[in-house]
C-alpha cells in the first residue's frame, strides 16, 4: 500500500497551522498506480469529505483527497484512506440468495424479486399495506432514498419507513426541527476558520470526523487559537486537548447544560435585543435552568462548580463560538432536551447565522442527511410536515396521486415502533437495505428472535454476508459506493456527487434499481395510470428530487450533476437567490418556525406528546426561534445492587459501523482487531483485573466477553466499542449491544445506548 | 359550602390516576415508551394529589356518597396486547378527563374566594393534566390504525 502518510500510526497527520482560510494537504493512499481519478466523496463518516476514486483495469485501486473541496481540502482520514479495499473483497455478495429448507440458495433475480412482490401482494390483501415495513440505511445515496421514499408513501402507502439513521442522526434533526421549525443545520464547517471558541458536547469529534478535527487542530496549532471546552464522560482524544474538560456522570446532559445556561444568563452574557427581536420562550426557559445552581449541578452530576463557572465564562464571553453535539447527547437520557440546550446557548447570545458561529448537531453516518430529507426516515421528503395537509397535499400533486394515498393519519413509523410491530406481529414484511440491525440494534437477543420469527418474512439487501443477512428469507446482492452514481449530503449541508468508477461484482445491483425493479413489478402507477417511478437514472432522479425540494429549505434546484462535478461540493439552499449555494443559515434572525411552512407543530420534550396544528397556530411564531427548556429527569436503569456500574457504548476510529467494510482492511483491522472493556484504574484494582485479562461483562438483558483496558475512564462507568459482531469472530459474545436496552428518547425516538447498569467478573 | 366535596373529586381522582397510569405501565410492559411515560405520568398524578391535600385539609373534604363514579368503572383489570392497549389508554384519557372537568369546576371556586394558592394548584393541574391527555392522545392515534386494521 502506498500512502501519502501513515495514518494508523498518526491519525491526523502533520499540522497546518493557521487562522482564516485551511492549507491544503492531499492525502493519498493507493496499492497500485490509477490510470484514472473518478469524483466521488467519502463515505465512511459524516463528514463528507470530497475524494477521487483511483481506478486502474475496472478495478477501485485507491483514493486521494480533494483539494479544491470545502470540506476537507484534500485531507482524508485513517478509514477512508483504506475503507475503499471493501470493494474488492472476494467475498461480495455476487447473486440473490433465498431460504429454501433453511438455507440460504443461490436463486436468479427474477425468482427472488418474483418471491418479494408475491409476498408483497398477498400481505396487502389480507392485512393492507400495514403489515409492510421498510428498514433502511444511513449509507445509500440521495435519489436511492427518494426513490424508496416514493414507493414507501405513495406505492403501497405504508407509514413503516425508517432507517438506522433513527439510531444516529434523529435527535439532530429533531433537535433542530424544536429550535428552528425546520432540519437544517445553520452553520457551516467553515466557522471553524475564524471562531474564538468551540463547544463539543458528548462528540468524540478526535475518533469520529478525523478530518473535522484535523481543522481544529491546525487551529489549535496556529495564530490565536479557539478555546475548546469539551464536556464528555470519558478522557478521550477530544478531551486531551480541551482548555477545559467537564467529565459529567452519565445521563446527566439536562443538568450539566441547564447549570451552564443559568450562570451565563444570570451574569448578563446574552444577547437581549435578538432574545426579544428573534425568540419566544425566554421566560419559560430561564424559570427552569434558575432552578440548577452551580452546587446542584455539581451533586447531581459531578461536574464540580467552579469547573461549572470557568466553561460558562468561557462560553458567555466569547465572541464567536463553535458548538457540536453527537451521540453522547443523542443516545442519551433526555436526548432532544439536551441537544436543544446547545441551540438555546446560540440562541441567547445571539451567535448564529453568521462566520465562526455554527451548531452543528452531528450526523453519525454519512448519508443520514439524506434520509432525513428525502423522506426515507420518519420524515416526510423536503422536510414537509406530516401533519399539515397543504405539505402532503404539494406531495400528492407532485406525484400525481390522490392525497390519502400518503399516510398522514400520524408521525411516519419510528425504527424502534417498526420493530416491535414485526416483534407483535403485525409487520408481516420486513425489508432492510444496507444496514446490519443484528449488531447495531440495542438488545440483540430480542432482534434475533424478531428476525428469526416464522410469520416475519425478512429481505436484506446487503454487499456482504452479514449477521444480520444470515438471518433472512430473501438476500439481495448490493452494489456499493464506486459503483453506482449518487449524490449525498454531509453535516454542513454540503452536496456531493459521486461518480461510477467500476462496475459492481457479479450480478449485484444498485439499491437504486432495485427499489425501481421493485415499483414496476408491483404495477406501482400514478392516478393517470402512469408509472409511479417516472425516472430510471440517477440523474434523473436528482431532477426530480430537485423538484421536490423547491421552496423548501433544502432547496436543490440550483444543482445539477454537472455542476457537482469538476469542483468542491455545495452547500443546499442552492437555487435563484443563492447559485453557488449558501454557507449559513438563518443570517437574517428569521427561522423557518411559521406555522405554514415549520416541518413540526412541536413536542412535550417529557412525553413526546404531539402539539396540534390548531395550538401551534394560536401562538404562531412567525419566524422566530423556541427556546425550550426542560428539567431533569433521572435515566431508567441506574447501577444498583446486582448490577453496580454503568456501561457506555460508542466508537473506535479505525471502524465505521460495524466493521462490514472497515473490518475487511488489513490496515484497519489490525489497527483494532477485537473489542474490550474499559475500565478505571480504581476498578481494575477493586475487582483485581489485570490489563488484558478476559473480563465477562454482565446486563439484564445478555453478556458478553471482553478483554479488560485499563484507564482513561471515570471510576463506576465501564466501556465497550460497539463494531464488533460475529461475521468474523464468532468464538465467544462480543457485540456491545448483546446488553443495551430497548427504550428511546420521547421526541426524537433515538434509542438509549450510552447507558445501561452492568456487572463485571474476571472469567 | 360544598368546595370540599370538589377538592376531594379532584384529589381521589389524582390517586386514582397514580393507580392506573401504573396499572397500565405493568400491564404494557412490552411497549417500552408506555411503561415509561405511564410511570412518570403517575409520578406527575401523584405529586398534584399531594398538592390538592394540603387544601383537603384547609376547606375538609366531603366525602363522595355517589355510587360507582367513572374512575371505579374503568381499568378494573390488567388486559394484554394491542387491542387492550388502546382500550386502557382510552380509559386513561376519561380518566384524565374526569381530573380536568373537577378541576375546572374547582377553579371557578378558587376565583370566587379569591383564594390564589387554590388557584395556582388548579392551575397545575389543568396545566399537567393536559400534557396528560396531550400524550395519551397522541399514543391511541398512533396505535389505532395497527391495532385496527393489521393486528390478529
Amino acid at each position: 500500500m502506498q500512502a501519502s502518510r501513515d495514518s494508523i500510526i498518526d491519525i491526523w497527520g502533520e499540522r497546518t497551522p493557521y487562522s482564516g482560510k485551511w492549507p491544503v494537504r492531499v492525502d493519498q493512499c493507493t496499492n497500485e498506480e490509477p490510470d484514472s481519478w473518478v469524483q466521488s466523496a467519502c463515505i465512511l463518516c459524516s463528514n463528507g469529505c470530497g475524494i477521487d476514486i483511483g481506478v486502474k483495469n475496472g478495478r477501485i485501486v485507491g483514493v486521494r483527497g480533494r483539494k479544491e473541496d470545502l470540506v476537507n481540502a484534500g485531507r482524508m482520514g485513517p478509514k477512508g484512506l483504506h475503507g475503499w479495499v471493501a470493494n474488492n473483497s472476494r467475498d461480495r455478495l455476487t447473486k440473490p440468495l433465498i431460504r429454501k429448507n433453511g438455507k440460504l440458495e443461490e436463486v436468479s433475480w427474477d425468482e427472488a424479486m418474483n418471491l418479494i412482490v408475491q409476498r408483497s401482494k398477498e400481505i396487502i390483501e389480507k392485512y393492507t399495506s400495514l403489515g409492510i415495513g421498510f428498514y433502511t440505511s444511513g449509507q445509500l445515496f440521495l435519489e436511492e432514498y427518494y426513490t424508496l421514499g416514493v414507493v414507501g408513501k405513495a406505492g403501497l402507502g405504508t407509514p413503516h419507513m425508517d432507517g438506522n439513521t433513527r439510531l444516529c442522526t434523529a435527535t439532530s434533526a429533531a433537535a433542530l426541527k424544536a429550535s428552528f421549525g425546520t432540519d437544517g443545520q445553520p452553520g457551516s464547517y467553515s466557522d471553524i476558520d475564524t471562531t474564538d471558541c468551540v463547544l463539543h458536547v458528548g462528540h468524540n469529534i478526535a475518533s469520529q470526523q478525523t478530518v473535522l478535527w484535523m481543522r481544529i487542530l491546525d487551529r489549535l496549532a496556529g495564530p490565536h487559537p479557539p478555546k475548546l471546552v469539551v464536556i464528555d464522560p470519558r478522557a478521550t482524544y477530544t478531551a486531551q486537548k480541551a482548555t477545559l474538560h467537564l467529565a459529567p456522570k452519565l445521563g446527566t446532559n439536562i443538568p450539566v447544560m441547564n447549570g451552564l445556561l443559568n450562570l451565563i444568563i444570570a451574569a448578563g452574557h446574552i444577547n437581549q435585543a435578538y432574545i426579544d427581536a428573534h425568540t419566544v420562550g425566554f421566560e419559560a426557559l430561564k424559570e427552569i435552568v434558575t432552578k440548577w445552581p452551580p452546587d446542584r449541578v455539581e451533586e447531581v452530576s459531578g461536574v464540580p462548580a467552579a469547573k461549572l463557572r470557568e466553561a460558562a465564562h468561557i462560553l458567555g464571553t466569547s465572541q464567536s463560538l463553535v458548538s457540536t453535539v453527537l451521540q453522547g447527547v443523542y443516545q442519551s437520557m433526555q436526548a432532544t432536551a439536551a441537544a436543544v440546550q446547545i441551540n438555546n446557548l446560540h440562541l441567547l447570545r445571539g451567535l448564529i447565522g453568521r462566520d465562526g458561529c455554527g451548531i452543528y448537531q452531528m450526523n453519525g453516518q454519512p448519508t443520514a442527511q439524506n434520509t432525513r430529507e428525502c423522506g426515507a426516515d420518519g420524515d416526510l421528503p423536503g422536510f414537509r410536515n406530516w401533519d399539515n395537509k397543504d405539505h402532503v397535499q404539494q406531495l400528492a400533486t407532485l406525484w400525481n396521486v390522490e392525497l390519502d394515498k400518503i399516510p398522514h393519519w400520524s408521525p411516519p413509523t419510528h425504527a424502534m415502533q417498526i420493530w416491535r410491530f414485526a416483534e407483535a406481529g403485525s409487520i408481516k414484511m420486513l425489508w432492510i437495505s444496507g444496514t446490519n440491525p443484528a449488531v447495531s440494534m440495542p438488545e440483540l437477543p430480542r432482534i434475533r428472535k424478531i428476525l428469526q420469527k416464522e410469520d416475519l418474512f425478512v429481505v436484506a439487501q446487503d454487499a456482504f454476508m452479514t449477521e444480520t443477512t444470515k438471518l433472512a428469507d430473501v438476500v439481495l446482492p448490493a452494489a456499493i459506493w464506486g459503483e453506482k452514481t449518487g449524490c449525498y449530503t454531509n453535516v454542513d449541508r454540503t452536496v456531493h456527487i459521486s461518480h461510477k468508477a467500476v462496475e459492481p461484482p457479479g450480478e449485484a445491483r444498485s439499491d437504486f434499481d432495485i427499489f425501481i425493479d421493485y415499483s414496476r413489478r408491483m404495477g406501482f402507477k400514478d392516478k393517470d395510470g402512469a408509472e409511479l417511478i417516472k425516472w430510471n437514472t440517477p440523474e434523473a432522479a436528482f431532477e426530480a428530487w430537485k423538484e421536490c425540494s423547491r421552496g423548501r429549505p433544502c432547496d436543490y434546484t440550483g444543482m445539477s450533476y454537472a455542476k457537482l462535478t469538476g469542483g468542491s461540493g455545495i452547500q443546499w439552499p442552492c437555487n435563484e437567490t443563492y447559485p453557488d449555494g449558501t454557507r449559513h443559515l438563518y443570517t437574517d434572525g428569521v427561522f423557518n418556525t411559521a406555522a405554514d411552512y415549520c416541518e413540526t407543530y412541536g413536542h412535550d420534550f417529557d412525553t413526546g406528546a404531539a402539539v396540534t396544528q390548531q395550538e401551534y397556530k394560536a401562538k404562531d411564531p412567525k419566524g422566530k426561534a423556541f427556546l425550550k427548556g426542560s428539567d431533569y429527569l433521572p435515566p431508567h436503569e441506574v447501577p444498583d445492587a446486582d448490577y453496580p456500574l454503568w456501561l457506555t457504548t460508542g466508537r473506535l476510529v479505525y471502524h465505521f459501523h460495524t466493521r462490514t467494510k472497515t473490518g475487511r482492511s488489513k490496515e484497519l483491522h489490525d489497527a483494532a482487531p477485537d473489542g474490550y472493556v474499559q475500565i478505571s484504574e480504581q476498578d481494575a484494582a477493586k475487582y483485581s483485573i489485570a490489563e488484558g485479562d478476559m473480563i465477562a461483562v454482565t446486563s439484564r438483558r445478555g453478556r458478553v466477553e471482553e478483554p479488560a483496558k485499563i484507564g482513561g475512564i471515570e471510576p463506576g462507568i465501564v466501556f465497550i466499542p460497539f463494531h464488533y459482531g460475529y461475521w468474523d469472530n464468532d468464538e465467544r459474545p462480543r457485540a456491545a449491544n448483546e446488553l443495551t436496552i430497548t427504550e428511546w428518547d420521547a421526541v426524537s425516538k433515538q434509542p438509549h445506548f450510552k447507558y445501561a447498569a452492568v456487572r463485571i467478573s474476571k472469567i | 359550602m360544598h368546595i370540599g366535596k370538589y377538592i376531594d373529586l379532584v384529589h381521589r381522582t389524582e390517586l386514582d390516576l397514580v393507580k392506573a397510569f401504573r396499572l397500565v405501565a405493568n400491564a404494557h410492559g412490552d411497549e417500552v415508551d408506555v411503561y415509561q411515560t405511564c410511570m412518570l405520568l403517575s409520578s406527575w398524578s401523584q405529586s398534584l394529589s399531594d398538592d390538592v391535600q394540603i387544601f383537603a385539609e384547609r376547606y375538609g373534604e366531603e366525602d363522595d356518597d355517589e355510587p360507582d363514579r367513572l374512575t371505579q368503572t374503568l381499568l378494573k383489570e390488567t388486559r394484554k396486547g394491542g387491542m387492550a392497549l388502546l382500550r386502557d389508554l382510552h380509559d386513561l384519557y376519561l380518566i384524565v378527563s374526569e381530573v380536568r372537568i373537577c378541576c375546572a369546576i374547582l377553579k371557578q371556586a378558587a376565583a370566587g374566594l379569591r383564594d390564589d394558592a387554590l388557584m395556582a394548584t388548579c392551575e397545575k393541574i389543568e396545566r399537567q393534566s393536559k400534557r396528560q391527555v396531550a400524550w395519551i392522545y397522541t399514543r391511541m392515534k398512533s396505535a389505532a390504525p395497527q391495532t385496527l386494521i393489521v393486528a390478529e
